[in-house]
């Protein structure tokens, strides 16, 4: 890794701040798909207006400005800079150098196509050597295996699971925590180079 | 119906005034050994003043997901601690609880384990959660099996999570299912 070589750029997809203008009606667009709400997050599925986003939008920019345990980027195509997700860094606990990750791509038909591997590598690269964070932690339900694969790959391994922490459809899931430790992603980009 | 729902065999859950609060918590944190065993954020020292606000806040506006209480000794009627049911995910029924036994002269005599008894049954059979969380420090063996001996099971370890005193410690996980807990308490409820 160099200086020069950008933190926030990958083959297909960037890194790059909100757009509080355009954003918030293409994210409203996919808070209606319930699938996608219940595979992101526990809170009861429930769609967004324009509006309510971009109150959200401060919200986040707030915070990541006063408390300094948040760092939350949007996902967009290269090069037209069209959105596609977005990816966060959050509860960074400082003196334990430990912090949580979550990303999203929001349209169906812009999943399976490695966007997600491509922003799950930036932002370990920006944990690791950039936070110096020590360990990462993703919380995953059971019921998303395209999720568990993906942070499986990336080097993320089962540390907790909370069994049937979940009700949905009428059926009881484990809750998982996949982690990964910095020093097991520098074996991993020393095996890769 | 249980009308003791507050009290165990050692303790009872109280509801105690934000002015007595205040001073009682201010002065538990000054044991540096009580906050890192409870929390993994580096102590802060707050004035009772400070305290009494937040709990005046809390109690005033309420909180849907959260409920906490004070312990109080059945014998000589002390304020020794504190319990609450947090992060509670209503939908899911899933809960977090954390409890704190502020006065270290009551520490490894059964209170704690008491409290987490009564706050087992408050949470299965009034709220009426499917299962309880909690996390609890490596280095905290003490408390591991109090919690084991109140019938959780441990259910992972969130590798090094903590750094402290120059060296690294796990956070265990554990949990206790609502099936569990009747099969422990020769209880049937209805789901």
């Amino acid at each position: 890794m160099k200086i020069s070589e950008s933190l926030f750029v990958a083959e297909n997809i960037c890194l790059a701040p909100i757009d509080h203008e355009k954003d918030a009606e293409i994210e409203s667009r996919w808070t209606h798909d319930a699938e996608y709400m219940r595979l992101l997050s526990l809170e009861p599925a429930l769609p967004l207006s324009a509006a309510q986003l971009k109150k959200r939008y401060e919200k986040i920019e707030k915070e990541q400005d006063e408390k300094k345990n948040l760092f939350y980027f949007t996902v967009r195509m290269r090069p037209d800079d069209r959105l596609v997700g977005f990816a966060r860094l959050y509860w960074i606990e400082w003196s334990n150098a430990g912090g949580f990750v979550q990303l999203g791509i929001g349209d169906p038909n812009d999943r399976q196509h490695g966007y997600g591997t491509q922003v799950l590598r930036l932002l370990l690269r920006y944990a690791f050597d950039e936070l110096n964070l020590y360990r990462l932690t993703a919380v995953i339900p059971e019921y998303n295996p395209l999720a568990l694969h993906l942070f499986s790959k990336a080097g993320f391994v089962e540390e907790v699971r909370r069994r049937k922490a979940l009700n949905r459809d009428g059926k009881r899931w484990d809750l998982l925590h996949l982690g990964i430790l910095h020093e097991e992603w520098d074996a991993l980009q020393a095996g890769s180079r | 119906m249980n009308g003791n729902l507050f009290r165990g065999e050692l303790v009872r859950l109280t509801a105690e005034e934000p002015e007595l609060l205040g001073k009682t918590f201010s002065s538990w944190d000054r044991d540096s050994e009580f906050r890192r065993l409870l929390d993994d954020e580096p102590p802060c020292l707050w004035s009772a003043k400070k305290i009494k606000e937040w709990f005046e806040k809390d109690s005033y506006e309420g909180d849907e997901s959260g409920i906490s209480f004070c312990i109080r000794t059945l014998q000589e009627d002390c304020l020794i601690g504190f319990i609450g049911l947090w992060d509670i995910e209503w939908s899911h029924g899933d809960a977090e609880v954390g409890i704190g036994i502020g006065d270290r002269e009551r520490w490894g005599k059964g209170y704690g384990t008491d409290a987490m008894r009564v706050i087992l049954r408050y949470g299965f059979t009034e709220l009426n959660l499917q299962r309880i969380t909690l996390g609890v420090f490596g280095y905290n063996g003490r408390a591991i099996r109090s919690y084991e001996k109140a019938g959780f099971t441990v259910e992972g370890r969130m590798r090094q999570a903590l750094y402290r005193d120059g060296s690294r410690a796990d956070i265990v996980f554990m949990g206790i299912l609502r099936d569990e807990w009747q099969a422990l308490n020769g209880e049937q409820l209805a789901d």
